[in-house]
C-alpha cells in the first residue's frame, strides 16, 4: 500500500544516510596550474574557465568526450544560414535566488569585449555575433555576418554572469568574490590567491543537487608533490598525474586512476615555405642548395622514420595515443583512412634517396621543455630516431616564453609543438596549423611553418560555410586526407592523454578538454581518509 | 653616522633605477609577453588588442618612460596575468614567504651557532666530527631533491606532518600569519626545514672556524686568567668576535632565503613571494618581476646597512668609511 | 703551550730538521686518516671525470647509439640488441646510467669548480680592494653587488639563455653572475676588520705599496671565512646547476651533467624506479663529501692563525 511503500523509503533512506559517513560530503581536489583571476571573462586560461565552470554555466555544455549538450539552452538550431535560434532552459535560479532570463546573456555578450586589460580575451568567440536579440525571455536569436556552423562550440566558452554584475562589476569585484554570482552546482566561499579556491554545494542547481558539500581546490604545481599530497591523503584527486609514477600508482591499493584521450595533438611542423631555411645544413654543415623540407617527400620520410608506438609506450608510459591525423578517431571531421604509421626506416631511407638526400642531411629540433607534457622528452626519441635514419638531428630546448617568441617570428626550421582543439573538431587545427596564413581572415594564426596548399585551403572555406554538420565533416575530413595523407603539412605525433588519480572509492570519468569538474567526481563508496 | 644612513638612503634610489632598466631590457630580450598569454586561436586583431591593452605595443624606451612616471607616485604597473596591481600581487603573499624565511632562519642559526662553536671547542670529539659530516650532507644535495625526500618520509611514510600547502592563518596586527599556532605551524616546518638546511650548514660551519681560531687568541687566555667563567668567556667574549663574519653571510642568507624560496615554495606548494615570481618570470609578466625585484634588492640593502651598523657595533676596530 | 681549560686542539708535529716544506705538510694534511680517505675518493672522481670518454661503457651523448626500446631498465639487464649490460640500469632516454653518470660528473666537477673559482677570484679581489680603498670605489662596488644579491639566479640564467642560447660556458657565466657578490661582500667584512688593524697599520708606516699591501697581507688574512664559504660553494654550485636544469635553464638535455640527471631523477622520486634518481644522488653526494673533506683539511693546515 502507498502508506507502507512511503514508510519503507523513508527507512531506506535514512539507513542510507545513517551508513555513508559525513566525511564524503568534502572533495579536496590538487590542480596542476594556479589560477590566476575568478573573472570568467578576464584571461582565456585552462585553470581559470576550469574553476570558472563549476560556478558558472554556459548556453551549451560539452561531455567528456566533447559533444555538445545543453546547458542553459536546452535547444538550438540554425534557422537560416546567418541566424542560431536557442531555446533557454526554464526556471533556473541565480545563487540570489533571481530568476535567470535572457537578458542575462545580452548583459555577458556586452560585457566580454570591455573587460579592461585582458591578456587573452573572450572577444573571439563573441566577434562573429553581429546581433543578438531576445525574442522573449526564452529564447534568442544570433545573427552573423557569414555563416558560422560552429556557433555552439563557441558559445561554450562564454560563461554566463547575472545581468547586474555584467554591467557594472569590475575583474576585481569578481576576485573578490562579490559579484560570483552564478548558476552553477557551486557556490563560491573563498579564495586565497596562489593557494585554493573553496566552493560550497548550490542546493538549488538545475542540474540536481551536487555530490559533494564542499569543494576545496589546491593549487600544488610540482606533479611529484602533488602525486605525494594524494598518497599522503592531504587531497583525494589529482590531475595531471606524471606520467613517471602512473604504473606505480597503478598498483597502488589506495589509489586508482583514470585516463581519457584528448583533443590535443603533438606534432612537428617543418619550415615548407622558405627557399632557404637556418637550420639545415648537410652533415658537414655546408648550407644546402635548396630547402629539403618543402619537399612532400622528404616530409613523409621523416614521419616514417619515427617509431610513435615507442614513444607512447616509453617516453609516455601509456599517456598517449599514436597519431595520423589532428584528432583522435571518433571525432568529427576525423579522416577514417588516416592511421598512424608505423615505423619504417628502410621506406624512410628510400623516400629520402628519391627526393636526393641519399645520405640524408643535418637539422636542429627545437622544442620547449615546459609547456606539454614530456616535450623535451618526446623531441630527444625523435631526434634518436631522425638521427638512425640518416637525418642527423641536434635537439635545443628552451622554456615557452622564449620558445614561442622566437617561433612566432619564424625563427625555426622544425620544431615540435601541440594544438588543442577546443571546438572538438578538426576545422580548429586545420584553420590555425595548415590552412595559408592570412592575418586580415585569421586563417593560419599558429601557422608557423607557412605550409600553403590552395586545394586544402579551398576545402576548408566551403567546409566553415557548411551548417550542415555531416556534410561539413566530410569535407574536413576529406582536407585532412590532403593535408596529412596526401602533402604531409605537419607530421602529428601522439595525442595527449590526460590523467587524473583519485582515492579508491572515488571514481572520475576523464574528460578530452582535460578539465576537472568536481561535480563529475562520483563517490563509489565511502571514502577512506587515510590516517587524519 | 646620520649622514652616513644618509647617504646610504641616496644610493638607494640610483641602485633601484638601474635594477628595473635591467629588468625592463633583459625580459625584453628573452621574449614576447603576447605570444605567451595570448590564445593561440587569436588573429591578428586580438593580438593587437591584448598587445594594446597591456602597453607592449610601444617602444620599449617609451614603456620604461612610463614605467618611471608611474613608479614616483607609487604605482608600480598592472600585472599582465591578474590584471591587478603588480605591488598588490606581491604584498599579499609576501607574509608568507617572510614568515617561511623568518622560521628558517631561527633553525638555522639557533641550531648553527651553538653546534658550530661546540665543534669549534672540541674539534677531535667524535660529536663534533659527526656535526661536520652532518653539515656536509645539509648542503650537498640540491633543495629540491632534500624537499620531496622529507615529503616522502614525513608526511606519507609516517604522516606526521601534511605534504603541501600552508596553514590556516590568523590576524596579527593586520597580517595574515600561519606560524603563530600549532595548526600553521606544522604545516610550515617541512618547507622551513627544507630552507633551513643550507645555511643550517654553513653557519655550522663557520662558526666551527671562527671559533677555533678565536679560541687561540691572547684575550681568551687573558680572560680564563682573569676568572671569568667559562661560559661568560664563550657566551660574551668569544661569540662576539666570531659573529662578524657570521653576521655578514647570515644577512647575505636571510636575503637569499627570501629571494630564492622558489624551488622550496614550489615543491611545498607553499603561496609564496618566490613561487609567484617564478611564475612570473616563465610567463613574462613583467610589472610583477620588476616590482619584485626592486622589492628585494630594497630589502638587500637595508640588511646590507643594517649589518655594516652591526660591525660597528660588535667591533670597534671597525670604523665605516664615513667615519674615516 | 700553556694548559687550559678550554680544550685546544692538539699540537700538531713540529717540523722535523732538514724536511721540505712539501713534506711537511703532507705529513700534516696526513695525521688526519679522514682527510686521506677524502683525498683517495676525490682522486677517483677526478680519474672518472677525466677518464669518462675512454672508461665509460656507453657514450651516451650520441644519440645514434642510444636504444629508447631500452628505457628505464633496472640495473643488471642487457641491453635490447645485447650488446652490453646495463649495470646501473638506464634512464628514460634509454641511457645508460653508469655511462651517463661519468659523463655527468665530468662536466658537472667542471662547471661547479671553474664558476667557483672565477667567481672566488673577482669577489675577494674587488671586495677587499673596496675594504682597503674605501670612499666612491666602494660605495659604488657595494651598491652593485646589493643589485647583484637581488637577482634571482633564475632570471639571470633565462636572459642569457635568451640572448646566448644554451651550453657549459653560458652556464658558467650565469653561475659567475650569481656568485661573485656573495665573495665580494664576505671578502669586505673580513677585509675591514684587518684593515684597522695593527700590521696593516705598520705595513702603511714602513711605507709598502697599496698593491703590496692589499696582495700580501690583507688578502691572505682575510682568506680564512672565504675559504670556508668556497668549499661550500662549490658543492652551491653544482646544486644551483642542478636547480637550473630542474627549470629547464640548464645545460642542454641532450648532454646532461650530474645536476640534470638528479633534476630527471626528481621525476622518478614516487615512481619505484630508484635508480634514476638515487644513483646520480649517491654520485654528487660522494664528490661533495670528498672535496669537503680534503677540503676542511687543507684549510686547517694552511691556516696561519691555527697555533704550531
Amino acid at each position: 500500500m502507498r502508506l507502507s511503500g512511503c514508510l519503507r523509503a523513508v527507512v531506506f533512506s535514512a539507513a542510507l544516510a545513517l551508513a555513508l559517513p559525513a566525511v564524503a560530503q568534502d572533495l579536496v581536489i590538487g590542480l596542476s596550474t594556479p589560477v590566476t583571476s575568478l573573472d570568467p571573462h578576464f584571461h582565456n586560461l585552462s585553470p581559470n574557465n576550469n574553476v570558472a565552470d563549476h560556478m558558472f554555466d554556459k548556453l551549451v555544455h560539452k561531455d567528456a568526450k566533447e559533444q555538445l549538450k545543453p546547458g542553459l539552452a536546452e535547444s538550438w538550431k540554425a534557422i537560416d544560414d546567418t541566424t542560431w535560434e536557442f531555446r533557454l532552459r526554464k526556471g533556473v535560479k541565480w545563487h540570489d535566488g533571481t530568476d535567470f532570463t535572457a537578458d542575462d546573456v545580452l548583459a555577458t555578450l556586452k560585457r566580454i569585449p570591455t573587460v579592461p586589460n585582458s591578456p587573452a580575451s573572450f572577444a573571439t568567440y563573441t566577434r562573429p555575433i553581429k546581433e543578438a536579440i531576445a525574442v522573449d525571455k526564452a529564447t534568442l536569436r544570433f545573427k552573423t555576418e557569414r555563416p558560422h556552423p560552429l556557433m555552439p562550440n563557441d558559445l561554450v566558452a562564454i560563461r554566463i554572469v547575472q545581468k547586474k554584475f555584467a554591467e557594472s562589476a569590475k575583474t576585481e569585484d569578481f576576485n573578490a568574490g562579490r559579484a560570483l554570482v552564478g548558476t552553477g552546482a557551486y557556490k563560491f566561499k573563498e579564495y586565497v590567491a596562489g593557494d585554493r579556491v573553496v566552493l560550497e554545494r548550490n542546493d538549488a542547481f538545475w542540474g540536481g543537487k551536487p555530490a559533494w558539500k564542499t569543494v576545496r581546490m589546491r593549487m600544488i604545481t610540482s606533479a611529484p608533490a602533488r602525486v605525494a599530497a594524494l598518497l599522503a591523503g592531504d587531497v583525494q584527486m589529482i590531475e595531471a598525474v606524471p606520467t613517471a609514477d602512473i604504473a606505480q600508482l597503478t598498483k597502488d591499493s589506495r589509489v586508482s586512476v583514470a585516463s581519457a584521450v584528448s583533443n590535443r595533438v603533438i606534432y612537428l611542423h617543418l619550415d615548407s615555405d622558405r627557399d632557404k631555411t637556418p637550420f639545415v645544413t648537410d652533415k658537414a654543415g655546408k648550407p644546402l642548395e635548396k630547402n629539403p623540407l618543402k619537399d612532400a617527400r622528404v616530409r613523409k620520410a621523416i614521419s616514417l622514420a619515427i617509431d610513435r608506438a615507442a614513444i607512447a609506450s616509453r617516453i609516455m608510459e601509456g599517456q598517449a595515443q599514436p597519431a595520423g591525423q589532428l584528432l583522435p578517431d571518433g571525432f568529427p571531421g576525423t579522416s577514417k583512412t588516416l592511421t598512424a604509421p608505423k615505423i619504417d626506416q628502410d621506406a624512410a631511407r628510400k623516400l629520402l634517396a628519391e627526393a636526393g638526400y641519399p645520405n640524408g642531411f643535418a637539422i636542429t629540433l627545437h622544442t620547449p621543455n615546459n609547456r606539454y607534457i614530456n616535450d623535451e622528452k618526446a623531441a630527444q626519441a625523435v631526434a634518436q630516431f631522425l638521427t638512425r635514419a640518416g637525418i642527423d638531428t641536434k635537439l635545443e630546448a628552451m622554456p615557452s616564453a622564449v620558445f614561442f617568441s622566437r617561433a612566432g617570428k619564424l625563427e625555426f626550421s622544425f620544431f615540435l609543438a601541440g594544438w588543442g582543439a577546443e571546438t572538438g573538431e578538426t576545422s580548429s587545427p586545420l584553420r590555425a596549423l595548415i590552412a595559408t596564413f592570412n592575418s586580415q581572415t585569421g586563417m593560419g594564426t599558429a601557422n608557423r611553418g607557412r605550409f600553403s596548399d590552395a586545394g586544402v585551403d579551398a576545402l576548408l572555406t566551403v567546409a566553415m560555410t557548411n551548417i550542415d554538420d555531416t556534410k561539413r565533416n566530410l569535407m574536413l575530413a576529406a582536407a585532412s586526407d590532403k593535408a596529412i595523407g596526401e602533402l604531409q603539412a605537419i607530421v602529428p605525433l601522439h595525442y595527449e592523454v590526460s590523467s587524473w588519480a583519485l582515492r579508491k572509492g572515488l571514481t572520475y570519468t576523464g574528460r578530452a578538454d582535460q578539465y576537472t569538474y568536481a561535480f563529475e567526481v562520483r563517490p563509489g563508496q565511502p571514502v577512506d581518509t587515510a590516517r587524519r | 653616522m646620520t649622514v652616513y644612513i644618509l647617504r646610504r638612503l641616496a644610493q638607494t634610489l640610483l641602485v633601484l633605477f638601474v635594477t628595473a632598466l635591467l629588468v625592463f631590457f633583459g625580459l625584453f630580450l628573452v621574449g614576447d609577453p603576447v605570444e605567451i598569454l595570448v590564445n593561440p586561436v587569436a588573429d591578428e586583431t586580438e593580438r593587437a588588442r591584448a598587445s594594446a591593452a597591456l602597453g607592449l605595443d610601444k617602444p620599449i624606451y617609451e614603456q620604461f618612460f612610463i614605467f618611471l612616471k608611474n613608479a614616483i607616485t607609487g604605482n608600480l604597473g598592472t600585472s599582465f596575468v591578474f590584471g591587478r596591481s603588480a605591488l598588490e600581487v606581491i604584498i599579499e603573499r609576501m607574509p608568507a614567504t617572510l614568515e617561511l624565511a623568518f622560521l628558517a632562519m631561527v633553525i638555522a642559526v639557533s641550531l648553527g651557532v651553538p653546534l658550530g662553536i661546540y665543534a669549534g671547542l672540541r674539534p677531535d670529539s667524535i660529536a663534533a666530527k659527526a656535526i661536520m659530516a652532518a653539515s656536509i650532507l645539509g648542503f650537498s644535495l640540491p633543495t629540491f631533491w632534500v624537499g620531496l625526500l622529507l615529503i616522502l618520509v614525513f608526511a606519507v611514510q609516517l604522516g606526521w606532518l601534511p605534504s603541501t600547502g600552508r596553514g590556516p592563518t590568523v590576524d596579527v596586527f593586520g597580517l595574515q600569519l600561519s606560524i603563530v599556532h600549532w595548526e600553521g605551524l606544522k604545516y610550515a616546518l617541512l618547507p622551513a626545514i627544507n630552507l633551513a638546511l643550507f645555511k643550517l650548514s654553513l653557519i655550522i660551519r663557520l662558526a666551527r672556524a671562527q671559533t677555533r681560531e678565536q679560541v687561540l687568541l691572547d684575550y681568551v687566555k687573558f680572560a680564563r686568567a682573569k676568572g671569568l667563567s667559562k661560559a661568560r668567556v664563550i657566551g660574551v667574549h668569544l661569540l662576539k668576535n666570531i659573529l662578524i663574519p657570521l653576521v655578514t653571510v647570515i644577512g647575505l642568507e636571510l636575503g637569499s632565503v627570501i629571494a630564492f624560496a622558489v624551488v622550496t615554495e614550489t615543491i611545498f606548494a607553499w603561496p609564496g613571494m618566490g613561487k609567484l615570481v617564478i611564475d612570473s618570470i616563465f610567463q613574462l609578466d613583467r610589472p610583477v618581476v620588476v616590482a619584485y625585484l626592486l622589492i628585494v634588492v630594497f630589502m638587500f640593502i637595508l640588511i646590507n646597512l643594517a649589518v655594516d651598523l652591526l660591525y660597528s657595533a660588535l667591533d670597534p676596530r671597525v670604523r665605516l668609511a664615513e667615519a674615516k | 703551550m700553556s694548559t687550559m681549560e678550554i680544550p685546544l686542539s692538539p699540537a700538531l708535529p713540529q717540523q722535523a730538521k732538514g724536511e721540505s716544506r712539501f713534506l711537511r705538510f703532507a705529513r700534516e694534511f696526513a695525521a688526519s686518516h679522514i682527510a686521506v680517505f677524502g683525498l683517495a675518493m676525490l682522486a677517483v672522481v677526478i680519474v672518472v671525470a677525466l677518464a669518462a670518454p675512454w672508461i665509460a661503457p656507453q657514450n651516451p651523448y650520441d644519440l645514434g647509439k642510444l636504444d629508447l626500446l631500452d628505457a628505464r631498465l633496472p640495473p643488471g639487464e642487457k641491453a635490447g640488441s645485447g650488446n652490453m649490460t646495463y649495470l646501473l640500469g638506464t634512464d628514460g632516454q634509454g641511457r645508460d646510467m653508469l655511462s651517463a653518470i661519468m659523463y655527468g660528473l665530468r662536466v658537472s666537477l667542471m662547471v661547479g669548480v671553474a664558476s667557483g673559482a672565477i667567481a672566488l677570484t673577482l669577489g675577494a679581489a674587488l671586495g677587499v680592494l673596496a675594504a682597503y680603498l674605501g670612499g666612491r670605489f666602494e660605495q659604488v662596488l657595494m651598491r652593485i653587488v646589493d643589485i647583484q644579491l637581488g637577482f634571482p639566479a633564475i632570471l639571470v640564467a633565462l636572459i642569457l639563455l635568451a640572448v646566448l642560447g644554451k651550453g657549459v660556458d653560458k652556464i658558467i657565466i650565469a653561475l659567475v653572475t650569481v656568485q661573485w657578490a656573495y665573495y665580494a661582500r664576505t671578502a669586505r667584512s673580513a677585509a675591514l676588520v684587518e684593515r684597522n688593524k695593527d700590521y696593516i697599520e705598520a705595513a702603511r708606516g714602513l711605507g709598502l705599496s697599496a698593491r703590496r699591501i692589499v696582495l700580501r697581507h690583507l688578502l691572505p688574512n682575510s682568506l680564512p671565512p672565504l675559504i670556508v664559504v668556497a668549499t661550500v660553494q662549490v658543492a652551491h654550485a653544482i646544486a644551483l646547476e642542478a636547480t637550473l636544469s630542474f627549470l629547464g635553464l640548464g645545460l642542454p638535455a641532450t648532454e646532461p651533467s650530474l645536476g640534470l640527471l638528479i633534476a630527471n631523477g626528481y621525476e622518478y622520486m614516487l615512481s619505484g624506479k630508484y635508480w634514476i634518481s638515487v644513483y646520480p644522488g649517491v654520485a654528487l653526494l660522494a664528490t661533495i663529501l670528498a672535496i669537503n673533506l680534503v677540503g676542511d683539511q687543507l684549510r686547517d693546515v694552511l691556516n696561519p692563525r691555527l697555533a704550531r
